[in-house]
């Protein structure tokens, strides 16, 4: 059997390291889309709404002055296509998770990296998390893509595992709950009853722009959001799907930034 | 009677659709599919038009490449009956019970009359997803496991109810519907294309790629824009990467149901580079933002195309090495072989497509029974393999990837020699009017099977009807057949093995 250990550490040899070891360094292509997005301050056309008039999820305002909320936002680059000023920029700045929903919306000129607003972060936070988190993931209209994303979280190139973070099966067993998906009506119920399952203090994660937003079923009959009118919200993760270090690095910002 | 016939992406009028009343539609619809393992129906749905209730269906020729299209209508009123087809053509059963939970039509004798997803526009709102009536069966060794809507890992939700006999599944009964957002009636009621376009990436986030195609083909087909070579090699070339990244995405998982390390390590890191090189190409990893009406939302510049080339050529040293591996491990062959068996009989009678007919011996691919974009103009042999248990699906799997790979680098080859032609200028439609009082058809084979999408306009040129059919809607009962007399510690690497959609069913 000897020639089946030569084989598996062939396999191993060829495949090298495969985990990132600092998760803040990646550059990610200039081409990426589920970042940070600029506007810039050039002029804009003279009478010209083709963004606004063309964004698929009324995610660009005009007036009173032009602004992009990225909780809205599905990343689709249409308004960057149809204006004629290059005013809408695309990063590959992909630390964009927040814990306070209006530092999603970008304003003209504004550059700054997107963090955390220490002040909103309840204290226990970091004192019972900072080492170590279990969360349960629950899926309410998800379209699989960010349950992809954040199952790679856990994979061998993110290893979310290494900082104390894991997705377990029982609520019980979990300190937050961490959602994908519009809330379909019919997930409503069971949500909710996950969430309550949980003990306190817990930790509610939105994940990607339907779980922000809705997305582009905002004004689906078939969705119920009202759960999140009644509970917190510690952390919003945008994009459509949102990159898996999105994810972790925003994790890790909550649990150790101290108030 | 002749229905009306049309290829894979084509459109007709409405009125070139053969009406007839329900008497010959039965007939008719028997004559066309009884007995016929060459045909099968790709989508049979009913819509609302003023007093009436229209009733297409569609029945795809795997042997001619045709799709016949055959109508009937009632004044509509709920609680009409009608004598089901599904006792003569049991893969009809979903069809009628979508129509049956939609609009309230009772279809009599009809073997298995359950609603199916409770959506938010039934007709009969006392229905609703917690007291869905599930079969029940008694006797002293028997028990009942319910697990979900919310499942132990990061998946979408669903519910399983397994009536067991001791350890064995006697049948499993899978009731869904708790993903549904209403996607259908959104096509409607948003109007512009870039949200419809939208929509279609959002029906399956796992197969962006496959129903984004379905959706352009319709759409192209009904604004009339015709598909250069470059733009269909492209999006081949997007719809193949996408095949090649699930599955070997899926191989890494079926490896962690059997606890098997090195494969589930692997083959998870074997994917990251392909939807990496999603990202580079169009800034997504799951290829979002890509596939836009009439052209493409991003260049395949030459730079990439040595980039792919690259990713390619050392993907395929190591996914063939592990793959290697894994097949040849007993370990691992004792946990896939004759576990989940299917055949080809049973395929056949749920109308299965895709992986879940293949791996059983059922050739239906509409890759080159109904060839669109790339496959049109080339010939491409479909794998097959005859034992329908999870190694088959896991060996389909590789057998798969390796054909995609050799298709994507036959594609990229030949993109080099069309670096000239530019393929992202956007298109601006929304002045442009849709064929009127038209309806379209188009199938596309994504990694799961055949994915079929029905636009229907007005006189207006106003979409009325979009009808979406995911594979998952055939081949979610093919994984309760798998599991019959299996033991229920089965169920995790059987249902990985299909990894069937959730929302594509749910919609």
């Amino acid at each position: 059997m000897d020639f089946r250990i030569i084989n598996t550490a062939k396999i191993i040899k060829r495949q090298g390291r495969q985990y990132i070891p600092n998760i803040e360094l990646p550059v990610l292509p200039t081409n990426f889309k589920n970042g940070r997005i600029e506007i810039t301050e050039l002029p804009c056309k003279e009478g010209c709404n083709a963004c606004e008039e063309n964004c698929p999820t009324s995610a660009i305002a005009i007036n009173p002055s032009l602004s992009l909320d990225m909780g809205k936002c599905v990343f689709c680059n249409e308004c960057a296509r149809v204006c004629s000023e290059d005013k809408f920029i695309f990063t590959n700045d992909y630390k964009t998770a927040t814990n306070e929903r209006s530092r999603l919306i970008i304003k003209e000129g504004i550059k700054q990296p997107i963090t955390l607003n220490p002040e909103l972060i309840r204290k226990e936070i970091h004192q019972y998390f900072g080492g170590s988190l279990k969360l349960r993931q629950v899926s309410a209209g998800g379209d699989n893509s960010c349950e992809w994303e954040v199952n790679a979280a856990e994979n061998v190139n993110f290893d979310m595992g290494r900082y104390g973070i894991n997705f377990v099966a029982s609520p019980r067993h979990a300190d937050g709950l961490v959602l994908t998906g519009p809330i379909s009506s019919s997930m409503a119920a069971p949500l909710e009853s996950c969430y309550h399952a949980i003990n306190h203090p817990k930790l509610l994660i939105l994940v990607g722009v339907d779980a922000i937003n809705g997305g582009i079923f905002q004004d689906s009959k078939a969705v119920n959001r009202t759960f999140l009118e009644k509970y917190p919200v510690d952390l919003y993760v945008p994009g459509n799907p949102p990159h898996p270090l999105t994810f972790i690095l925003g994790i890790l910002e909550l649990i150790r930034k101290q108030k | 009677m002749v229905a009306c016939v049309i290829k894979n992406g084509e459109s007709t009028s409405i009125v070139n659709i053969p009406t007839v009343d329900y008497q010959d539609f039965y007939k008719a619809v028997i004559e066309l599919l009884k007995d016929k393992p060459h045909c099968h129906c790709i989508n049979y749905f009913a819509y609302r038009n003023s007093y009436d209730l229209k009733f297409i269906i569609c029945i795809a020729n795997d042997d001619s490449g045709e799709i016949q299209l055959l109508s009937h209508t009632i004044i509509y009123s709920a609680q009409i009956e009608l004598m089901s087809l599904s006792k003569e053509i049991f893969a009809l059963h979903f069809f009628e019970r979508e129509i049956s939970e939609n609009f309230g039509i009772i279809f009599t004798n009809h073997p298995w009359p359950k609603p199916i997803r409770y959506a938010f526009d039934r007709a009969d709102k006392e229905k609703n997803i917690y007291n869905y009536p599930f079969f029940k069966i008694e006797g002293e060794a028997i028990h009942e496991v319910g697990v979900g809507p919310i499942h132990a890992g990061v998946i979408e939700p669903g519910h399983f109810r397994f009536q067991c006999n001791g350890e064995y599944v006697h049948h499993l009964e899978i009731q869904l519907g708790w993903q549904h957002r209403g996607i259908e009636q959104l096509f409607i009621k948003k109007n512009k294309l870039i949200q419809r376009n939208i929509l279609a990436e959002s029906i399956a986030g796992d197969t962006v790629v496959g129903h984004t195609l379905a959706f352009v083909f319709n759409m192209e087909s009904l604004y009339e824009i015709k598909e250069s070579k470059k733009l269909s090699l492209v999006r081949t070339l997007a719809l193949e990467l996408e095949r090649i990244a699930v599955h070997v995405g899926d191989l890494s998982a079926l490896c962690t149901d059997i606890a098997y390390q090195l494969g589930y390590n692997v083959f998870g890191a074997l994917r990251t580079p392909v939807i990496n090189h999603f990202q580079l190409w169009c800034g997504n990893r799951f290829a979002k933002g890509l596939i836009r009406t009439g052209y493409s939302g991003y260049e395949f510049t030459e730079e990439l195309s040595i980039k792919f080339q690259k990713m390619l050529e050392e993907f395929e040293i190591k996914y063939i090495e592990m793959a290697e591996e894994m097949f040849s491990l007993p370990s691992v062959m004792s946990r896939f072989e004759k576990t989940g068996e299917t055949t080809l009989e049973q395929m056949q009678l749920i109308g299965a497509v895709g992986m879940a007919a293949r791996n059983a011996g059922l050739k239906r691919d509409s890759r080159t029974t109904h060839p669109f974009a790339y496959f049109k103009n080339e010939k491409f042999e479909t794998e097959t393999l005859p034992s329908g248990d999870v190694y088959a699906r896991a060996k389909l799997r590789d057998l798969e990837i390796k054909s995609s790979l050799k298709i994507v680098k036959n594609i990229i080859k030949e993109l080099n020699t069309k670096k000239e032609e530019i393929i992202n200028q956007r298109i601006d439609l929304e002045d442009k009017k849709m064929l009127p009082n038209t309806i379209s058809v188009s199938i596309t084979e994504g990694w799961r099977g055949e994915i079929c999408h029905c636009a229907i306009t007005n006189s207006e040129s106003e979409l009325i009807h979009y009808k979406i059919k995911d594979p998952s809607v055939h081949n979610w009962l093919a994984l309760a057949l798998a599991l019959r007399e299996n033991e229920i510690s089965d169920f995790p690497v059987n249902n990985k093995s299909y990894d069937l959609s959730y929302c594509g069913h749910d919609l």
